[in-house]
């Protein structure tokens, strides 16, 4: 299984949407940088996150969400992981593939 | 484990190198085994020793380099994105007649393949980039 | 890997995706990305591109750059096929969301829809994307 990585806000580019379209059952989405704000409750992309986790794991890169001030805003099911957490991800999927 | 990152964006314009820092720094202390960082497109500006940042910014291109020492971290600049963007070791600098180089501590100047080879060589490339 | 594949010398062989998801001359993702996988191909792994999003229009047929100052480098897209390159994928939607069909292109491509690009990316030992 891949682990996807998203950069881009959903607000400045597509790269979760085709992510999520391209991401198999089972896969994992990590957001890293601007690509938290595509983890936030109550946003125009929150229901396309809210769905996506029906059949894959998102997870969001706690220093960015923590440095963009959006920590109590994350959407329930999503997972923060440091950059430890992110080092085991990328070791227990067979391939990286970033999105950017 | 064997990772490969590559590096797609210069520093302080884009976090790219900022994350792939970080990253690097935590596989390291995890135990893994960092086969190459490979700079690519304006990546190749992580490799430039004449970076001078404020004095309470984080200093990338001197962080990259005090890894590579600490770890015998092997940092390689494409060459041809380096011609392009002006970063020059004395080889380099030699070769095409330049009045200076500027490559930093830690970082070689080769070619492309060395980026395959750690696609082929790692257990997983890590791309970061913009 | 469980499977792993060797070259006639010996070397291991893996799967490579180039994912191309940027427009020509605007920046230069796409004309590096192209250097990547020209050097790449002397290495004689299993190569595949796959061009989503706007990186379609690198393929796109009657560029002239002659205004720009900058060089047409669409042709060399016609030259994969001389290094081993054939494997050259689009992604559906894509096309059609600009309006794109496969004789708009300079190359012959395989168009695959989101459950086939799901499975080539999965597919892959290698993605490097750009």
């Amino acid at each position: 299984m891949i682990l996807h990585t998203v950069n881009k806000s959903p607000f400045e580019k597509n790269s979760l949407e085709r992510c999520i379209e391209s991401a198999k059952d089972g896969a994992a989405i990590l957001l890293i940088e601007d690509g938290v704000y595509g983890a936030l409750n109550n946003t125009a992309y929150s229901d396309m996150a809210q769905n996506a986790m029906k059949t894959v794991k998102i997870y969001a890169l706690a220093p960015d969400v923590q440095a963009r001030g959006v920590g109590d805003r994350v959407l329930d099911g999503v997972e923060l992981v440091d950059y430890n957490g992110f080092v085991d991800l990328a070791e227990s999927h067979s391939k990286v593939q970033a999105w950017l | 484990m064997k990772f490969g990152i590559l590096v797609n964006e210069g520093p302080y314009t884009h976090q790219a190198s900022d994350s792939a820092f970080q990253f690097t720094k935590a596989a390291l202390e995890k135990g893994h085994e960092i086969f190459r960082v490979f700079f690519y497109h304006s990546g190749v500006n992580n490799g430039t020793r004449l970076t001078t940042p404020p004095q309470d910014d984080r200093n990338i291109v001197n962080n990259w380099s005090e890894l590579a020492a600490a770890h015998n971290l092997d940092l390689v600049v494409c060459v041809a994105a380096a011609q392009r963007r002006g970063i020059v070791d004395p080889d380099e600098a030699k070769r095409n007649s330049k009045d200076a180089d500027n490559i930093a501590p830690g970082f070689r100047i080769s070619g492309l393949g060395q980026l395959i080879e750690a696609g082929i060589q790692s257990d997983r490339l890590v791309v970061f980039g913009d | 890997m469980t499977d792993e594949m060797y070259d006639e010398e010996g070397g291991p062989v893996k799967k490579f995706l180039y994912l191309n998801r940027k427009a020509p001359y605007g920046t230069i993702y796409a004309l590096e990305s192209l250097e990547v996988v020209l050097i790449g191909a002397a290495f004689e792994q299993d190569v595949s591109l796959l061009f989503m999003d706007d990186g379609i229009f690198q393929l796109k047929k009657g560029q002239d750059t002659k205004g720009i100052g900058m060089k047409n480098f669409s042709p060399t897209y016609r030259a994969l096929e001389m290094y081993d390159v054939e494997k050259l994928y689009v992604d559906k939607k894509s096309m059609d969301e600009r309006g794109l069909s496969a004789d708009d292109l300079v190359v012959p491509v395989e168009i695959l829809d989101a459950a086939q690009v799901a499975d080539l990316m999965e597919d892959q030992d290698v993605i490097l994307s750009f």
